[in-house]
């Protein structure tokens, strides 16, 4: 197998345990004429049901990061292995199935389709992937795990911040992923209301035990993962 | 994703901007309805002249002098045709295709009556004619031999002249007008045969052939005259009529091979004649038409642009959840599609009023002609605006479909 033959067996035996495997991840962006080195070599595995934290000054490659590891890129160079599946290697479609499987996103800013209600929003991962029936169902069992069953056929400008951020976390379980990439889930929230969501997505975890990444610079955030990994210059600067 | 979803999909994010898509949609009917529209205009010019080519008669042949006709070279100093050209051709050995033979001596003239005047076609013309060219009267008499032998001064009208001199057409026989300054007197009035775009039979004064002679069209050779009918014995003996009285006039007019200096045309020449014209006629109002859908669907193409770019972060947000090339591909195409084919739709019904106000418009003015919406058309015009919402929706949804999920989402 490829896995084997790029990390050899021992890394292999572990995969079960690892949900996500980077090894000597490079990402290298052409800026016109300069090359530009996001990424210089990261290596670090998570654990299937980890909280980590993704932490790092702006430019020290924390967005490159995310991207990398929600399929959204490809790294330049380096291994990454994730739930099992080697993604640097795969082409544009397969990188959309890997992440219509494996990957449920959570962003700062909501990202959901303004004109849709919350269920079709959270159906629509389910329309991309390769499931027929029952969509619907599990639709409505994603919004009732976030407390929002009440609110299903509410359109996004019908709800308040952290009841659309409710909605965008029913859409990223809704194919029960292996990884949660949040990124700055309470950035557009205040205080009070990022607590609710970031306990949310604690529950989701203890219950689901679901792996959840999260990009932040709140050192609150933070905190309450249980390991945050922290890019300087492209490079780990130690994993607390 | 399903094409059904998709559809959905397409009419949700459509009617989210209903004002913008109406205007596209807009640029589509106004192109649809002027193809339809046109080509019925067309198809419709051409059915009314055809038609009223064939109300002259199906068997009629027109002698002309001089060489007519799109392949025929120029003659100098064609002989006239003469009366004793007619009697020949009227000859059932030499001819026997041909039934029937009229002569005739044609000019327009000032037509009086009191105070009214106009212009007309004055015909001097046998009894025969009368046969010939298939007219009946409506009231009174057609001309007689005597009268031509007499060069009594009568004349037929047509009901158009009548109208226009008497602002009637019925009771005016014995009435007097003037052709040219002298009086003749009604004696018939013809039956209405309806407009026709080739010539109008109802707008013509018939007079004895030898009335015109000696007063009225006189010309430098004694017995000269301007045109022969001949009918030939049924429909398909025209052409071997045709065949039988360029003999005879070549014959007479001693012409060398290939160079007659008389034309032979026959209704089918007319038809064929006509259908080329009004043929090129549809093409070319289907064409002009044809750019205006062309500027319908840069319109949609342009919309489409608009849309991708305003939209970028949700492809960017689909792509993340999972959507393939294809999926943004089939979104975007889906609703180019969409709007053209609702714009071709309501473009067919549009099309379709517009031809029927023209055939409305043009029968309150008196002419006989109603647009026609083929079949032909229609799939045409269907088919055309489907492939313009696919054609100028590819390069829009290409461009969609090719966004960084990574860009898409950044994008402000």
């Amino acid at each position: 197998m490829d896995l084997e033959a790029a990390v050899g067996p021992e890394v292999n035996a572990m995969s079960t345990a690892n949900v996500i495997e980077a090894h000597d991840i490079r990402k290298v962006y052409k800026m016109g004429e300069v090359e530009v080195e996001a990424l210089r070599g990261v290596s670090f595995t998570i654990k299937r049901g980890e909280i980590v934290a993704i932490m790092g000054p702006s430019g020290s490659g924390k967005s490159t990061l995310m991207n990398t590891l929600g399929c959204l890129d490809r790294p330049s160079g380096g291994e990454y292995i994730l739930d099992g599946e080697a993604v640097a290697s795969l082409n544009d479609d397969q990188l959309a199935d890997i992440r219509n499987r494996k990957v449920g996103f959570v962003f700062q800013s909501f990202n959901l389709l303004s004109r849709q209600t919350a269920i079709t929003n959270v159906e629509l991962p389910l329309r991309y992937g390769s499931m027929t029936e029952g969509r619907r169902q599990r639709a409505i069992d994603a919004l009732k795990a976030v407390g929002l069953e009440d609110r299903m056929t509410h359109r996004p400008y019908e709800l308040s911040g952290g009841q659309q951020q409710r909605v965008a976390i029913a859409r990223a379980i809704v194919n029960n992923p292996a990884i949660i990439m949040a990124d700055e889930p309470t950035g557009n929230l205040d205080s009070k209301v990022g607590k609710e969501i970031m306990n949310l997505l604690l529950n989701l975890n203890k219950e689901k035990g679901t792996t959840l990444i999260i990009v932040t610079h709140d050192p609150t955030i933070a905190e309450q993962t249980q390991r945050i990994i922290r890019l300087r210059d492209g490079l780990l600067d130690g994993t607390a | 994703m399903t094409l059904g979803q998709a559809f959905i999909e397409a009419l949700e994010s459509l009617s989210g901007n209903k004002l913008r898509s109406g205007l596209t949609v807009l640029g589509i009917v106004i192109g649809v309805a002027a193809v339809i529209a046109m080509l019925a205009v067309g198809n419709g010019a051409q059915a009314s002249i055809t038609g009223s080519i064939s109300g002259i008669g199906t068997n009629l042949l027109f002698v002309f002098r001089g060489a007519r006709g799109a392949n025929s070279t120029e003659i100098r100093n064609p002989k006239p045709l003469t009366l004793s050209d007619a009697n020949a051709i009227a000859d059932p050995f030499a001819a026997p295709s041909v039934q029937a033979v009229a002569p005739a001596l044609q000019s327009n003239l000032e037509v009086v009556y009191g105070k009214e005047r106009t212009t007309t076609d004055v015909t001097g013309a046998t009894p025969i004619f009368f046969t010939v060219r298939n007219l009946t009267l409506a009231e009174g008499d057609s001309l007689t031999e005597e009268q031509v032998l007499s060069r009594a001064s009568v004349a037929v009208l047509g009901p158009d002249t009548a109208d226009k001199l008497f602002g009637h057409h019925d009771g005016i026989v014995g009435e007097t007008i003037r052709i040219a300054g002298q009086p003749f007197r009604v004696i018939g009035v013809l039956v209405a045969k309806g407009g026709g775009a080739f010539g109008s039979q109802d707008d013509q004064i018939v007079i004895p052939l030898s009335t015109a002679q000696t007063r009225l069209i006189r010309r430098s050779t004694p017995n000269q005259i301007d045109i022969i009918f001949a009918q030939a014995i049924s429909a398909d003996a025209v052409i071997s009529a045709s065949d039988q009285i360029t003999q005879i006039l070549q014959q007479r007019h001693r012409t060398p091979i290939g160079e007659n200096d008389f034309t032979v045309f026959s209704q089918q020449d007319f038809l064929s004649t006509a259908s080329t014209i009004t043929g090129v006629l549809t093409i070319f109002l289907g064409g002009i038409a044809g750019i205006s859908l062309l500027v319908g669907g840069i319109g949609i193409m342009n919309i489409m642009l608009v849309s991708v770019t305003e939209r970028t972060r949700e492809i960017g947000l689909r792509k993340a959840l999972g959507a393939r090339r294809r999926d943004i591909l089939i979104q975007f195409l889906t609703e180019s599609s969409m709007l053209s084919l609702i714009g071709g739709i309501i473009g067919i019904l549009f099309g379709w009023l517009i031809s029927f106000a023209v055939g409305q418009i043009a029968a309150a003015r008196g002419t006989a002609f109603t647009p026609i919406v083929g079949l032909n058309a229609i799939a045409l015009a269907t088919i055309f605006s489907a492939a313009v919402g696919l054609f100028f929706g590819i390069y829009p949804a290409n461009r969609a479909a090719g966004l960084e999920p990574v860009e898409a989402l950044r994008y402000e």
